[in-house]
């Protein structure tokens, strides 16, 4: 039996955080790339244009100058208005950046322009047959994109996504740098400590694994689904 | 007047960029009328079958449908637009539409693409729907494929889904946008037997067609356009056997 040193807990402890950051970031990333992809789409100029800002930005700039970019650029910001407020109008606004909220956030926007780039293309590869049968037919905005064009969109747009998905999953363990305890955080500790790299690491290593495998699975079932009513060709 | 009118269009104009599509077309419908709208491509016909729906917006005209006339107003950029999205989704749920690319909700069995918009835009109980529904695949001929999928029948079975599709909603006016065109030879005579069967039934239909015989024997009223303007108009019989216009004359020489 693997022998974890008594670090066992701390371990399962930090694999719930990581699992947590990803499905929270998940969320975030998600709702904006639907955001992102309808402002790209829409023909009001702003939001086409801060849409477009927010891409290019994320996606040209590496992900770990994000994170430290924003955790500790954004908490000295933070007490530079603290100071201003409180020097000006004597306004006591202060608070600390929570690692946790940061990496949610920090990943949440990275693979927000992800999910944009993905949704803008499964948005574009809906028929326009489509959309126009929905309208023809009497139905509101809201209603054509529910129950049309949304699970059409989702069949072009869950491979994007699943790869997404993945990518992020394994983008948590950069968390560990802005000093969250994640599960990568406590094995790099242990394996500090009791000077055993394979022996922490490894099990670290099968963790994601499974995550990334059990993923894999799962939104095969969800493609599965998605494209029901598809002929396959062949 | 004992009825009023299904579908009025007055003095219809569109202008795409400066390319001027439609340029003032009127048309009156009687209930139970067959109008065929033929003319060569580019003559705007389908245009006009889209602005009825507002899946256009015509630049100027009015079009009432069962006495009640469609409200514009104008945007920032001054340009034409509905002024009361409410309106023109009732409206719409009034004049079905089947297109020539057919447009089944992929992604939905047939049965599902039947009662989709009488349940969410009518408000029909679904048990209703569905009974209504069925009756309607019936008439067309495809009761049996009501659980297929769009993607596994043929084109043929297709249009007659979404001609299913269209008589669930109990329209008004129904539009029909080249519904032959994109069929196979084969197939065309399955999908005109059911619209003529419609006709007989006293429905209302504005059709967009190339094929002259259904024009022909089908309709009520005939309107030939080219270049945006109706050339000859009137009964199956004065447009194809004693047309005025030198175009329509033209137009029907290949045929003989």
């Amino acid at each position: 039996m693997l022998d974890l040193k008594g670090y066992g807990p701390a371990l399962l402890d930090g694999a719930i955080i990581t699992i947590e950051l990803a499905f929270l970031s998940l969320a975030l990333a998600v709702t904006l790339g639907l955001i992102g992809a309808s402002s790209k789409l829409s023909s009001n100029r702003v939001a086409k244009g801060a849409a477009t800002a927010y891409t290019t930005l994320i996606r040209g700039v590496p992900d770990l100058v994000m994170m430290l970019l924003f955790y500790y650029g954004g908490q000295v910001a933070v007490n530079n208005i603290s100071d201003l407020l409180w020097e000006a109008y004597e306004i006591d606004f202060f608070f600390q950046f929570d690692p946790f909220i940061s990496g949610v956030v920090t990943i949440g926007l990275i693979f927000g322009a992800y999910m944009t780039e993905t949704f803008r293309g499964a948005f574009l590869a809906v028929e326009t047959g489509q959309i126009e049968a929905a309208r023809a037919y009497g139905f509101t905005r809201w209603h054509t994109f529910r129950r049309i064009i949304f699970p059409q969109m989702l069949r072009h747009a869950l491979p994007g996504l699943g790869n997404n998905w993945q990518v992020l999953l394994k983008t948590t363990a950069l968390v560990s740098i802005i000093g969250l305890t994640d599960m990568v955080r406590v094995a790099e500790e242990a394996a500090k400590a009791e000077r055993m790299p394979f022996h922490f690491f490894i099990p670290v290593a099968f963790v994601y694994l499974a995550l990334t495998a059990g993923s894999e699975l799962f939104i095969k079932w969800l493609n599965k689904r998605a494209n029901v009513g598809v002929v396959q060709g062949g | 007047m004992a009825d009023k009118s299904p579908l009025i269009c007055r003095d219809i104009h569109k202008t795409f960029d400066k390319h001027e599509v439609l340029k003032g077309i009127s048309l009156e419908t009687r209930k139970g009328d067959v109008v065929s709208l033929i003319g060569s491509s580019g003559s705007g016909k389908s245009t006009f079958l889209r602005c009825i729906n507002l899946l256009e917006t015509p630049t100027s005209g009015d079009i009432i449908v069962h006495g009640d006339p469609i409200r514009f107003t104008n945007n920032r950029k001054g340009e034409r637009i509905p002024a009361d999205n409410k309106q023109v989704e009732q409206i719409r749920s009034k004049l079905s539409m089947v297109f020539q690319g057919f447009n089944l909700w992929s992604h939905m069995t047939v049965l599902e693409n039947i009662i989709e918009a009488p349940v969410n835009v009518l408000k029909v109980p679904k048990k209703e729907a569905i009974e209504r529904a069925e009756s309607y695949l019936q008439k067309v001929g495809i009761y049996e494929r009501k659980d297929y999928y769009p993607a596994q029948m043929s084109g043929g079975q297709q249009q007659r889904a979404a001609i299913a599709r269209a008589l669930a909603m109990e329209p008004e006016v129904m539009l029909f946008d080249e519904p032959t065109s994109a069929l196979d030879p084969e197939l065309v005579g399955e999908v005109l037997k059911v619209m003529q069967s419609l006709a007989e039934e006293g429905r209302t239909m504005i059709v967009v067609t190339h094929e002259m015989a259904f024009a022909r024997d089908v309709s009520s009223q005939v309107l030939f356009l080219h270049q945006g303007v109706i050339e000859e108009q009137g009964t199956p019989e004065k447009v194809f056997d004693n047309p005025d216009s030198e175009r329509m004359k033209q137009f029907l020489a290949p045929n003989f």
